[in-house]
């Protein structure tokens, strides 16, 4: 069991709701990493989402590979391609997120690029989404004016659908796209591609307290955030910080790519605010 | 006789039918309303349709000529074989009237900088072409394995003070490229605008884009009615993404005398109907989402993307545009699949016939303009858009044939 031992949850009950609402009656922040399933295998995978719990994160973000990723960059890019190379399909995932639903108490949500879900059909998805023990959906490339038809499908099965806000997205319509999200609101933190950097954006905490003021969903920050200082930053004013090609990065680079991930992670939960 | 309300097409949405709309990043979800606010201000702007008249007249060079091929149709026995000549286009394709277009339009909303994905090079060139007589700053990119194959293009781009970018991920072709070209976007939409290179991507690219072209269509229809005296029985093009057949074909679907005009497009069979071979998304593929729109894609049963395979690098794409999925539905155009080896042989055979010598792309619809006039007897015609020409094709037809 990981710290928040929500292993009781009636099952109609959102695990994402649960887990913001008793972080913030706690005053704590969450961390959201992000795990391309399947690279190298997924077995590597399961053992990163126990690691993840272990070390303290509230969510982790299962990413599907696609083989297109246009809001991916180099790091995040290759990982989905090692994945693919590597044989791994949706039903792979589903299986492996059955296997490690009951071992974690993380908030598992499907990074899942719209052509897939497409494919299978909106239903279909979801319903064995959720079957296999997801607790909610990020859509990258559906739009708030498409989004109806997910967020019901969502609903219906007992799961959040966030959708993202950009930094180009002006803020009466973020007010909108939050209002359609369930879970969290996926704040994009940068314009542009997903990749380490060694730095935030500067009008980023202006940003979040903007946003902080028209919506009580709770914000998720990624794109970029790689650090615990990054972490705390954003943090500070955001709900839960979400880092991915940093750690894939950092993974990439490792002989033991577990006990690096776990070290960063435990490093990254250090970082919250 | 009124036009059938069911081809006002797209919705407001960017719907043609089922097809279409916009999946797209929420970070380029500003931009592309931009461009639509911008698009239909030039479109409400009398000033805009004069200036793209005068640019299609005295830099693009149009009308381009619509001529009888005396020799081809006498070779393949049937119906006349008429040709659009979008060859002599400047630049060598049909890709200049787009380009235009869309630099035009970047001048309006008063972004200085515009990136294109090229497949076959024709895009990249004539981009780099509207963004040096504009005075913009231009950065093509294109798959290496495209770069090695449409190298005279590659020159042509660079010499015309373009960056071109080589896309070395996944097969390293116009997919590859385009995925580059969106990356590129979502980082610098405030200052850059994407010049996609056909009726495909989010809306309203594929409305825009099928507009500019439409000019080949309209030139059509009237020079039909001058020089053959009445509308032709049928019309082919080649689809890749599918610009050059929809604005060929998009006139034909709006006159109210062209209801009985079969059209038909032709895509890319490669080296036969087995996945991985082809590129003919309309004739094997299935609806599903790629690069912002929903239309009949290459995919397997995850939704990624399959691999494709065409002697023509403009063709080599496992998507089409929306609106293509919307005709083939609807029944109102009929797609036609030839393989490398038929697209090969029209490429020598209107060479030697007629003089011309046309790019790969739209060898293809001459394969099957072939056939269909071969079927048709004497007193019909067949209108075949020649896209391009072909000598940036040269090299790579002299190694595939070992000429
Ligand atoms: C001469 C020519 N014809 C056709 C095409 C295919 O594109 P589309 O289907 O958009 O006309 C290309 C693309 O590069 C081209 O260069």
């Amino acid at each position: 069991m990981g710290r928040l031992g929500f292993s009781t949850l009636s099952p109609m009950k959102h695990r994402i709701d649960a887990i913001f609402s008793d972080l913030q009656a706690r005053d704590a922040k969450a961390l959201m990493p992000f795990f391309t399933a399947g690279d190298p295998d997924l077995t590597t995978t399961a053992d990163l989402l126990r690691a993840a719990d272990t070390a303290g994160a509230a969510v982790c973000e299962v990413g599907f590979a696609f083989s297109d990723p246009v809001a991916d960059g180099p790091t995040i890019e290759a990982s989905m391609q090692r994945a693919l190379d590597g044989g791994v399909d949706v039903q792979g995932v589903f299986d492996m997120v059955r296997g490690v639903r009951d071992q974690v108490s993380l908030g598992l949500v499907a990074m899942v690029s719209y052509s897939i879900v497409h494919r299978w059909g909106l239903e279909r998805f979801v319903s064995e989404a959720a079957d296999a023990g997801f607790d909610g959906f990020i859509f990258p490339d559906l739009s708030l004016e498409a989004s109806g038809p997910a967020r019901a499908a969502a609903d219906a099965a007992g799961l959040t659908l966030s959708l993202l806000v950009a930094p180009t997205t002006p803020i009466e319509r973020a007010k909108k796209i939050a209002a359609a999200c369930s879970g969290f609101v996926y704040v994009v933190a940068r314009s542009g591609i997903t990749g380490a950097r060694a730095a935030l954006p500067p009008e980023l905490t202006d940003r979040l307290h903007a946003l902080r003021e028209v919506t009580d969903v709770p914000l998720a920050v990624g794109f970029g955030v790689s650090k615990p200082e990054h972490v705390r930053d954003v943090t500070t004013v955001a709900d839960a910080a979400i880092v991915a090609s940093a750690l894939i990065d950092r993974m990439q680079g490792a002989d033991q790519p577990l006990d690096t991930a776990t070290l960063m992670l435990k490093e990254l939960v250090g970082g919250l605010a | 006789m009124p036009t059938p309300p069911t081809l006002a097409q797209p919705d407001a949405a960017g719907y043609y039918g089922a097809f279409g709309g916009s999946y797209i990043p929420e970070t380029l979800h500003h931009a592309v309303l931009e461009l639509s606010a911008a698009y239909e201000a030039a479109k409400a702007d009398p000033a805009f349709a004069a200036q793209m008249d005068e640019l299609n007249r005295d830099y693009i060079g149009r009308a381009t000529p619509l001529q009888l091929a005396p020799r081809l149709t006498e070779r393949a026995g049937g119906g006349q074989i008429w040709i659009k000549r979008e060859d002599l286009a400047h630049t060598g394709a049909h890709k200049i009237n787009n380009a235009i277009g869309q630099c035009l339009l970047t001048l309006r909303m008063g972004k200085k900088r515009i990136i294109a994905e090229t497949g076959a090079g024709q895009h990249g060139v004539a981009t780099a072409t509207a963004a040096a007589k504009f005075n913009l700053e231009c950065e093509v990119f294109m798959g290496t394995e495209d770069m090695r194959r449409q190298r005279p293009n590659v020159l042509r781009m660079q010499l015309m003070g373009a960056k071109v970018t080589g896309v070395e991920s996944g097969s390293a072709t116009l997919k590859d490229a385009t995925n580059a070209a969106m990356r590129d976007w979502m980082a610098t939409s405030e200052t850059t605008h994407y010049t996609i290179g056909s009726v495909v991507g989010p809306h309203p690219f594929p409305l825009i884009v099928r507009d500019f072209q439409s000019v080949i269509g309209r030139e059509t229809l009237a020079q039909c009615r001058d020089q053959l005296g009445r509308l032709p029985e049928c019309v082919t093009a080649c689809v890749g993404g599918g610009s050059n057949a929809a604005g060929m074909f998009y006139p034909f679907t709006q006159d109210p005398d062209a209801h009985d005009v079969k059209l038909v497009g032709v895509e890319p069979g490669g080296l036969g109907s087995e996945f991985g071979k082809h590129a003919a998304s309309l004739t094997h593929g299935r609806p599903g989402v790629l690069h912002g729109s929903l239309s009949y894609v290459l995919q397997d049963d995850d939704g990624q993307t399959s691999p494709v395979h065409s002697v023509s690098a403009g063709l080599d794409y496992p998507g089409v545009g929306p609106e293509h999925a919307y005709w083939k539905d609807s029944g109102r155009v009929t797609y036609a699949s030839v393989t490398d080896t038929e697209a090969l042989e029209a490429f020598q055979l209107i060479s030697k016939l007629e003089g011309i010598l046309p790019a790969l792309e739209c060898s293809h619809a001459l394969a099957h303009t072939l056939k269909v006039a071969a079927a048709m007897p004497q007193d019909q015609a067949v209108v075949m858009n020649l896209s391009g020409r072909g000598d940036k094709d040269l090299d790579e037809v002299v190694r595939v044939l070992g000429l």
